[in-house]
């Protein structure tokens, strides 16, 4: 019989471990899609963050070696210092990214280091138990914000795409979400770009992906694509937020 | 050979370069400046990269990305930057990353003085970062030295899989004196079969420190634990001056030992048979160079530019001896003269020249 689907190359056979109907496993997919494709398994070294997407280190098939909290964007540039012609990736929550890791991801893309940044967010840190992360959003309960995140105290939900695209040396940084086909397909060209976008040596690209926390936040994985569409989408800008002149010429 | 005239910190940049290193990842900060300074300006022409990070954080976290990498990396900093560098530390470590962290002390804590101190000598030899680990921690007490050992820190570092740190005072970071400029050593070191560079040729290759049960995070922990263990009983290096026939020791490293030779001479002199025992390594610590005296020593003085650390390792060395360890300190960059060491040895054993007590 013909196979017509199956594990993409890019990830080992190792089952993911994520809880049910986490959108994780889909952004791991496209990733495997694209370093399959794109012919870069063996060229692409990943740098795992800590989190539920730590978990990263054992799934994807390229080499991996592992950053402390929200260092990864350091440590990627290090590798990436050292080996210049490997693709070098980070992958990363939004609470690794956007708090801990903050001055790190900002300042390689000020320095247009040429990795690429995968940044998940789920509007909350789903290891440690749900808390409230830079990214939550206004009025949304987390075990740190149990009644619902304060402006006044806890300010307004960062978003870090934006805030990258800012900086000279991110020529490309996307922000994508995978709660419909359509979308994943989306996400899937963005990831493609930003590798190819890195092969070129063009600069820093960051693409984020929202994604569900279906644990973390207490609803069932449907729920939890409404909730990520009538929520986050509105909060976040979406889309492909910067690509340079050089970029559009790819 | 030709000497050069060379800053301590110099010394350590040339050494450097020389040892193959062509990545370094830093952060000014006096008194280690001279570090990065030197070799923004020399690492480029032997084709390296010298790239001044935003933080202390950083730059050690770049420095552990470049040695998944199998590549030589250097970075530099004083007691404070060290301090946010030690989660990195723990991090390098764990991985077992060889990578060369200069530590050109000032003095503490908090933003405390520039002057020579050795009060970070706890935060190099213990860990300083989480969990169990160590660093092989070098001290010289010149600047032939600090160009010597930086050399060889490299070497040590790869033979071992595990950070080296070389500490020395601001003091000497800012001396300057002629050294001789030697080859590198055609030392035969370990190939580095476990480098993460891309898995061509090759099964997939992963470098974590995570345990995903307590029973591999044991197993991680009792493989480093057997590795400092061969470490210690390999790597304790010290230097004698005039210790074999001592009735009194001065434990005392870097520039405290460097006051303490001149004590010793001026006992001398005087008919007081006194020795000086320097260790090199501070971690592992030399406790060899210390059991070995136990017959005949009738005291030790530890002399530290702190209110006193290494005389925890030394009275550790000496626990199953009668030999008394006393200690004296000067703190905040203050420096002791070889008179008031003399004194301090009269004082504590009072010894009689010529006689002993
Ligand atoms: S805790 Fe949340 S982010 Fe983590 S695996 Fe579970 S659903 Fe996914």
């Amino acid at each position: 019989m013909e196979k017509i689907f199956g594990r993409p190359r890019g990830l080992t056979d190792l089952p993911f471990t994520y809880c049910p109907g986490c959108t994780h496993g889909i952004i791991h997919r496209l990733i495997g899609e694209v370093l399959e494709e794109m012919d870069i398994i063996s060229d692409t070294i990943g740098v795992a963050s800590v989190g539920c997407s730590m978990f990263t280190q054992e799934l994807f098939a390229c080499d991996f070696v592992q950053s402390l909290h929200g260092r990864a964007a350091a440590v990627a540039t290090g590798v990436k210092r050292s080996l210049p012609d490997r693709l070098v990736f980070t992958y990363q929550g939004d609470g690794d990214i956007a708090a801990i890791g903050t001055s790190h991801a900002i300042h390689a893309a000020a320095r247009g280091e040429k990795i690429t940044v995968v940044m998940v967010n789920n509007a909350i840190y789903g290891m440690t138990g749900g808390q409230m992360a830079p990214t939550t959003l206004e009025g949304q309960k987390t075990a740190t914000s149990p009644y619902g995140r304060d402006k006044a105290l806890a300010g307004s939900p960062v978003d870090f795409p934006k805030t990258i695209a800012t900086l000279s040396g991110a020529v490309y940084v996307a922000a994508m979400s995978v709660d419909t086909p359509a979308n994943i397909k989306k996400t899937k060209q963005a990831l493609k770009k930003a590798f190819q976008v890195q092969q070129a040596g063009l600069g820093f690209s960051l693409v984020s992906i929202l994604s569900t926390c279906p644990t973390g936040w207490g609803l069932s994985p449907a729920d939890s694509l409404d909730w990520l569409r009538d929520n986050m989408v509105p909060v976040y800008e979406m889309g492909e937020i910067k690509a340079t002149e050089e970029v559009k010429d790819l | 050979m030709e000497k050069v005239l060379f800053k301590g910190n110099e010394a350590i940049a040339e050494a450097a370069i020389c040892a193959g290193c062509r990545l370094f990842f830093g952060y000014p900060i006096t008194p280690s400046t001279e570090v990065v300074e030197y070799l923004a300006w020399h690492m480029p022409k032997s084709g390296g990269t010298v790239l001044q990070a935003e933080d202390e954080i950083a730059s050690i976290n770049m420095c552990c990305g470049a040695a998944y990498t199998g590549a030589r990396v250097m970075t530099a900093s004083s007691g404070p930057g060290i301090s946010l560098k030690q989660e990195g530390l723990s991090h390098a470590a764990a991985n077992e990353l060889p990578m060369v962290i200069v530590d050109i002390s000032r003095a503490g804590p908090g933003l405390g003085g520039l002057g020579p101190s050795q009060a970070d000598y706890f935060q190099a030899t213990k860990g300083g970062g989480h969990g169990d680990y160590r660093l092989i921690v070098l001290a010289p007490a010149k600047v032939q030295e600090m160009y010597d050992y930086t050399m060889e820190a490299f070497d040590l570092a790869d033979r071992h899989r595990n950070p080296v740190m070389i500490l020395a005072e601001g003091f000497l970071g800012q001396m300057m004196e002629p050294i001789e400029l030697k080859a590198r050593p055609g030392t035969v070191l370990p190939v580095k079969d476990w480098i993460v560079d891309g898995c061509r040729n090759r099964s997939r290759r992963r470098l974590t420190s995570y345990g995903l049960s307590n029973e591999t995070t044991e197993a991680a922990c009792l493989h480093l634990e057997e590795k400092y263990n061969r470490i210690r009983a390999a790597e304790q290096r010290w230097e004698d001056f005039y210790s074999e026939d001592a009735d009194y020791i001065i434990a005392a490293f870097g520039t405290c030992a460097r006051i303490a030779k001149s004590a010793v001479l001026l006992a001398r002199q005087q008919g007081i048979k006194l020795g000086l025992v320097r260790p090199i390594t501070l971690w592992p610590f030399p406790e060899k160079a210390f059991t070995r005296l136990t017959q005949q020593l009738k005291g030790v003085l530890t002399v530290e530019l702190s209110a006193g650390q290494m005389v925890e390792d030394v009275r550790l060395a000496l626990a199953s001896s009668c030999v008394p360890v006393a200690f004296y300190g000067r703190q905040g960059g203050m420096l002791p003269t070889e008179e008031e060491l003399l004194r301090q040895v009269i004082q504590t054993f009072q010894p009689a020249p010529g006689k002993g007590v």
